[in-house]
């Protein structure tokens, strides 16, 4: 069988799980989690230096990124300039090129802003950026950021940190459908089996924070969606059996006394 | 004394200082972090060089766990 390999722009992963550094209790459970979850990349954020605070950990202490990809991200930017601004100065601090877009429209549901995120991207692509843009669920949108030089499309699966799971599976299934750049499900997975169903419509990958920091046991359900990710993306290369409207034995009746 | 505005905090410096002396009185690692100073990013071997000046508004940033 072809090795299955799972690759942005030129850089190739380990594993289809992405996973946020947001949310949890402690910088030393983010690092357990991560390390649990198998992911060789994580989003990051950026954010001011608290000058008063001389002793406070930082991430990079805990989260190694020359072990360990970071992906920065916008969380938090409403406008296309502030996640401009934003991403420039990740490039300085860590030299990468692939950076996370999120430009953010709506404070209640933190939906994506998409005029301002289209804007973005095409200034990003032009200064040399490999961006992953998140996204709203709509298939012409998604094609249009592959058009102007996306490297992945991050369609949302429902609301940042709602946990409500895939909620618009047909459209998720055009987007893939039609993608040529990897589609990656980033937001509103609640559950490991949200992660299976992702992989088996043929996601890329899935990108969790919340799902995992918020859980009773972050570490074990790391482990779960490590396992509920590379299980969905079996199923999705081995190819579901089809399905029946009536029964259909499992048992041939040749013989039955 | 230079005032200055610090991460959105207003501060007076005694003396004169570059970035890189600010960012050691400050205890902070030029590794880790990348500055903009009035709304430009600087490059970090340019820290030395470059003296800060009244009503200079610096911005230092770093990674923090995020979605």
């Amino acid at each position: 069988m072809k090795k299955d390999i799972f690759k942005i722009s030129n850089e190739i992963l380990k594993s289809r799980l992405i996973v946020g550094t947001g949310k949890y209790r402690s910088l030393k459970e983010t690092a357990a989690a991560v390390k649990v979850s198998g992911a060789s990349m994580v989003t990051v954020a950026v954010r001011r230096v608290n000058i008063l605070d001389k002793k406070k950990p930082s991430l990079t202490d805990y989260l190694n990124p020359k072990k360990i990809k970071y992906l920065p991200n916008t969380a938090g930017c409403f406008t296309a300039n502030d996640s401009l601004r934003t991403l420039r100065l990740a490039r300085e601090m860590g030299g990468w090129k692939m950076v996370k877009l999120e430009v953010l429209g709506d404070k209640k549901t933190l939906y994506p802003d998409m005029l301002e995120t289209l804007k973005a991207t095409k200034v990003l692509v032009k200064e040399g950026f490999k961006v992953l843009v998140y996204s709203s669920d709509d298939p012409l949108l998604a094609k249009e950021l592959e058009y102007l030089g996306a490297s992945a499309v991050m369609p949302l699966a429902s609301p940042i940190g709602s946990g409500q799971g895939i909620q618009n599976k047909i459209n998720l299934s055009i987007i893939i459908k039609n993608a040529k750049v990897p589609i990656i499900v980033d937001a509103g997975i609640g559950t490991p089996s949200d992660a299976t169903i992702a992989m088996e419509l043929g996601c890329d990958g899935v990108l969790v924070n919340s799902a995992i920091a918020k859980a009773k046991n972050p570490i074990l359900m790391a482990e779960s969606f490590k396992n509920a990710v590379v299980s969905g993306r079996q199923s999705f290369t081995a190819g579901r059996m089809k399905k029946l409207f009536y029964a259909n034995a499992s048992t041939p009746s040749t013989g039955l006394i | 004394m230079t005032r200055i505005q610090l991460n959105g905090r207003k501060l007076e410096l005694n003396g004169r200082h570059s970035l890189a002396t600010l960012l050691k009185k400050y205890k902070i690692n030029d590794k880790k972090i990348a500055v903009e100073l009035n709304g430009k990013i600087i490059n970090q071997n340019k820290y030395k060089l470059i003296y800060i000046k009244n009503m200079d508004k610096i911005e230092i940033v770093h990674f923090i766990g995020g979605g």
